[in-house]
């Protein structure tokens, strides 16, 4: 059961809605490119209103593009209904079918495609094993736990065999411990049967957790594309800096390309040499909290403002004149610098980039 | 400019996706002919019979004539008057009755709902009839109690208390459901602020209901100008519109004026329909979130809580006396005369040809009609709430127009577009469930969109993007989930269809005859014991159909255990 998945391509895919009261047109989706290789699991993560679940849905099939195309396996599909895609869906609200028990729901598929009856009990009950909830089959959606009826959701997605899979935020309604557990799941189940995926969700973490790739939207476009390591150390601009985990962002001045990937830097009175975007000119340093450190001999002086003591870390917010910064401290964590208090500080300046503000689109 | 062609292009994709399914397609298309055909057709050619002459041409004098020389004027006034009091009565006492059962810790509130369901379940004249028996000229209080001789129980006065007690009920309900979703919290947080119960009323309450009580207003004026089986038992000199249309069908033989006349009721029937379905509805404070609402904190005062429920049970009383009376007319050998209990009426209604023919008729027409309303209304209600297609406005305009105008413009327009071919069905069984569907439609309608409109979309995309076509995720999850509406559908279809009048009284004929026609003629012609008995027969009918209909639901969605 490997690796059924194929390709799919989104071909400069835009989707225009009209504006209530104006013969003007909103894009929810401007000129989307991407292809997802088969097998791959690909997240569009982007806050909301970004487009995001709208290709997903021009995908599956329940929205029309304005322009541009959809390609499942080399077969152009956009104009073809959605229940002739061989699509799976797992839904934010998982949409059980709440008149059909757990075993007709996961069977519901297979009946509508004239499966024989040996072969729909056959697979339901590989499904129920592997989902562990053999001992729900004959439950009703109501009368099984939030978890539970993920699975439930997530069997009848795949039993039927998809050639591509969709998720549409499928965990934001577990709660914070489930949420991770299912996660893993969700990845352990898909790496297992090789299934194309493109999965939308607006929690960084989980498209962390769960992507081969992940492509970051924002109005309607993409902002990057890549994995999950290369976006959160080079992130291409400001705003993917701040959506893929938290960020500090000094001002810098008298800037000097030295090559094209790198330039020298006024930041926080020290001239530093530090890694940039390509074609960069002007914008801000981009200091993630864990890539400041407490260092006697470190060239920065701050002041303690606040300190939170999380058990594996701490995180302070300190301030270096009137800037503020958070900062993560993993090492040491038996002694809590004292708010008020003055510490030296270090950058990992390796770890620094320059990167360009936003574009106001 | 460029967004033009971009949006061509969808539309282009749009249709072709709608060409890929020829299911759906071909449905979209039969449906809306369907509709285009018996509910927008029969109107327009209401509206050209009134001003055409006898060869088609186009002739003002049939206008003329009931302006200049009919009583339409002051019949029109009168309609109007009537309605106006009516609403107003109907809307005070639903409002209190829905205050009382929704705000109070009053008792017995199951018992006074299903009080006040009763004036709908039945067919709408049994109240005119138990007002004959209780006030007419040989009634039980006026000449039994009172000795009044010759009382004249016919006016303006009798059919306001007559309307008033059927059609209050629709005012209740409609209140009742705003209130039962009006979130509570609000009202919690005024008394917390320290507002008396009074302040709270006049200040959250009252104004948060405007919107509902408007509407409820709305809906029984165009119910009441609508009404024709009353006012054509009881209006005696009182002129009102509907009956007059019919006068000139029936007794003058002039179609062309009964049309012009009813089209005059049509245009402020229809205009209070609209209003209420588009304007007032919309301002609505209320917004269902399917997300429960909170504790209501119940008025317990004394005085308030005593008084309301002194006023449902006056309610309560006066409609168990009109319906009593009307079962214990039922029961007498001769009203009047000869007051021993005997079965003489209802041998009667099975003995005569005529009345055990009209029963069979009624029940039988009622039958082939009340799964074909309930279908289509569900098939209607998930086409408009779940597709987007070209022509959605119209189908939704086109099912709502039977049920909006008055029965009678509707039996008018029927008569007037199906008399001739190649739609000549007057005189057909065809035209007579026709007729009953189409004018039921909206109300199946309406209870299958709002109960899709709560179901999340996703469960039937979930279905769709499994494998399965339109039909069946129709057939298979969206009416299995429908359940509930199914079921008002039907029952509503089938209580509507054994009890309407105005509509069908134009086509009935001597081959296929209806009870409640039946029960206006026996009124007519004075045999009170044996239209009593058809009524309290119809309401039996209605009622054994309610308890067979919910347990033969809960038998077929009662899932069938696969071990």
């Amino acid at each position: 059961m490997t690796n059924i998945g194929v390709g799919l391509e989104i071909r400069h895919v835009k989707k225009a809605f009209p504006v209530y009261g104006s013969k003007e047109l909103f894009y929810a989706v401007n000129g989307i490119d991407l292809s997802v290789q088969a097998g791959h699991l690909v997240t569009l993560l982007g806050p909301s209103g970004c487009g995001k679940t709208t290709m997903l849905r021009m995908v599956a099939g329940f929205e029309i593009p304005t322009e541009g195309l959809i390609v499942l396996g080399g077969r152009d599909v956009t104009s073809i209904p959605p229940n002739k895609r061989n699509i799976g869906m797992m839904f934010q609200s998982y949409a059980l079918f709440p008149h059909l028990d757990v075993w007709e729901n996961i069977a519901y598929g297979l009946k509508i495609q004239h499966i024989p009856e040996t072969e729909v009990k056959k697979r339901v009950g590989e499904m129920l094993d592997l989902m562990r909830i053999s001992e729900y089959a004959n439950r009703m959606p109501n009368q099984i736990s939030g978890g539970q009826q993920q699975r439930v959701a997530l069997a009848r997605a795949i039993v039927t065999k998809p050639q591509v899979l969709l998720f549409d935020e499928p965990l934001s309604n577990l709660d914070a411990k489930l949420r991770e557990y299912m996660r893993d799941e969700l990845r352990r189940i898909q790496t297992e049967i090789g299934t194309t995926s493109l999965y939308v969700t607006h929690d960084q973490s989980e498209a962390m957790a769960i992507s081969d790739q992940v492509v970051i939207m924002r109005n309607g476009q993409i902002e990057q594309h890549g994995t999950n390591q290369d976006i959160y150390s080079n992130p291409c601009n400001r705003f993917v800096a701040n959506f893929m985990g938290k960020a500090n962002f000094i001002s810098i001045s008298s800037v000097e390309k030295e090559t094209e990937n790198r330039a020298v830097a006024d930041i926080l009175g020290q001239r530093l040499a530090i890694t940039c975007t390509a074609g960069f000119t002007s914008g801000v340093c981009l200091i993630r909290p864990e890539d400041i450190h407490f260092d006697e001999h470190g060239p920065f002086k701050a002041r303690v403002v606040h300190a939170s003591y999380f058990g594996n870390m701490i995180e302070y917010e300190l301030a270096i004149g009137n800037i503020h910064l958070s900062m993560t401290e993993f090492g040491n964590t038996s002694v809590i610098a004292p708010t008020g208090s003055i510490v030296s500080l270090r950058f990992a300046t390796d770890k620094l980039r320059l990167v360009p503000d936003d574009k106001e689109r | 400019m460029h967004s033009h062609i971009d949006i061509r292009l969808q539309r282009k994709r749009e249709f072709l996706l709608l060409w890929g399914q020829p299911g759906l397609f071909a449905s979209i298309i039969a449906i809306l002919s369907i509709l285009i055909v018996f509910c927008f057709y029969p109107i327009i050619r209401l509206l050209i019979t009134c001003m055409t002459d006898q060869a088609g041409r186009f002739d003002l004098s049939s206008i003329l004539y009931v302006i200049q020389k009919t009583n339409i004027g002051s019949a029109l006034a009168n309609s109007i008057k009537l309605g106006v009091v009516v609403a107003i009565l109907s809307t005070v006492i639903g409002f209190l009755f829905a205050f009382a059962i929704n705000r109070t810790t009053m008792r017995g509130k199951r018992f006074f709902h299903v009080v006040a369901m009763l004036p709908i379940l039945s067919p709408p004249f049994v109240i005119s009839l138990a007002m004959i028996l209780l006030f007419g000229r040989s009634g039980i209080v006026t000449k039994q109690l009172l000795g009044i001789k010759n009382h004249n129980v016919y006016g303006f006065t009798s059919l306001v208390i007559v309307q008033t007690l059927a059609m209050f009920p629709l005012a209740y309900l409609n209140i009742k459901g705003v209130m039962e979703s009006m979130d509570s919290s609000v009202e919690n947080a005024a008394r917390s602020l320290g507002a008396g119960r009074l302040k709270v009323f006049l200040s959250i309450t009252l104004p948060l209901s405007i919107p509902a009580v408007l509407s409820a207003f709305l809906i029984v004026f165009a119910k009441s100008l609508s009404d024709f089986g009353n006012p054509q038992v009881l209006a005696g000199d009182y002129a009102v519109l509907s009956v007059s249309a019919y006068t000139q069908i029936t007794g003058l033989y002039n179609i062309r004026t009964g049309s012009f006349m009813a089209v005059s009721i049509l245009v402020p029937g229809m205009l209070a329909f609209f209003i209420q379905k588009y304007w007032i509805a919309k301002k609505s404070f209320v917004t269902i979130t399917g997300k429960p609402v909170g504790q209501v904190d119940y008025i317990e005062e004394k005085p308030i809580v005593y008084s309301l429920f002194a006023l449902c049970i006056l309610l309560t009383f006066v409609i168990a006396m009109f319906y009593g009376t009307v079962i214990w007319v039922s029961l007498v050998k001769t009203w009047g005369v000869d007051m021993k209990p005997s079965l003489a009426n209802y041998q009667f209604v099975f003995r005569s040809g005529s009345g055990k023919k009209s029963l069979f008729d009624t029940l039988l027409l009622s039958l082939i009609a009340t799964p074909i309303t309930a279908i289509l209304g569900m098939a209607i209600a998930f086409l408009l709430v779940r597709k987007r297609f070209f022509g959605r406005k119209i189908m939704e305009m086109a099912s709502m127009i039977p049920f909006a105008i008055p029965g009678i413009a509707l039996g008018i327009g029927y008569v007037v577009s199906f008399n001739q071919r190649p739609l000549l069905l007057t005189g057909s069984a065809a035209i007579i469930v026709i007729t009953l569907v189409f004018r039921t439609l909206s109300v199946g309608v309406e209870a299958g969109s709002n109960s899709l409109r709560q179901v999340d979309t996703s469960i039937e995309e979930a279905s769709t993007i499994l494998g399965a076509n339109n039909f069946i995720t129709f057939t298979h999850i969206s009416l299995p989930i429908m359940k509930s509406a199914l079921f008002s559908g039907l029952l509503n279809a089938f209580v509507r269809s054994m009890t309407s009048v105005s509509a069908v009284i134009f086509l009935v004929s001597v081959k296929w005859n209806l009870l409640t026609v039946s029960i206006m003629s026996a009124i007519e012609s004075n045999k009170l014991g044996l239209a009593s008995a058809y009524c309290v027969l119809l309401m039996g009918i209605v009622l054994v159909a309610i308890v067979l209909l919910d347990f033969f639901m809960n038998k077929a969605f009662t899932r069938r255990r696969r071990h």
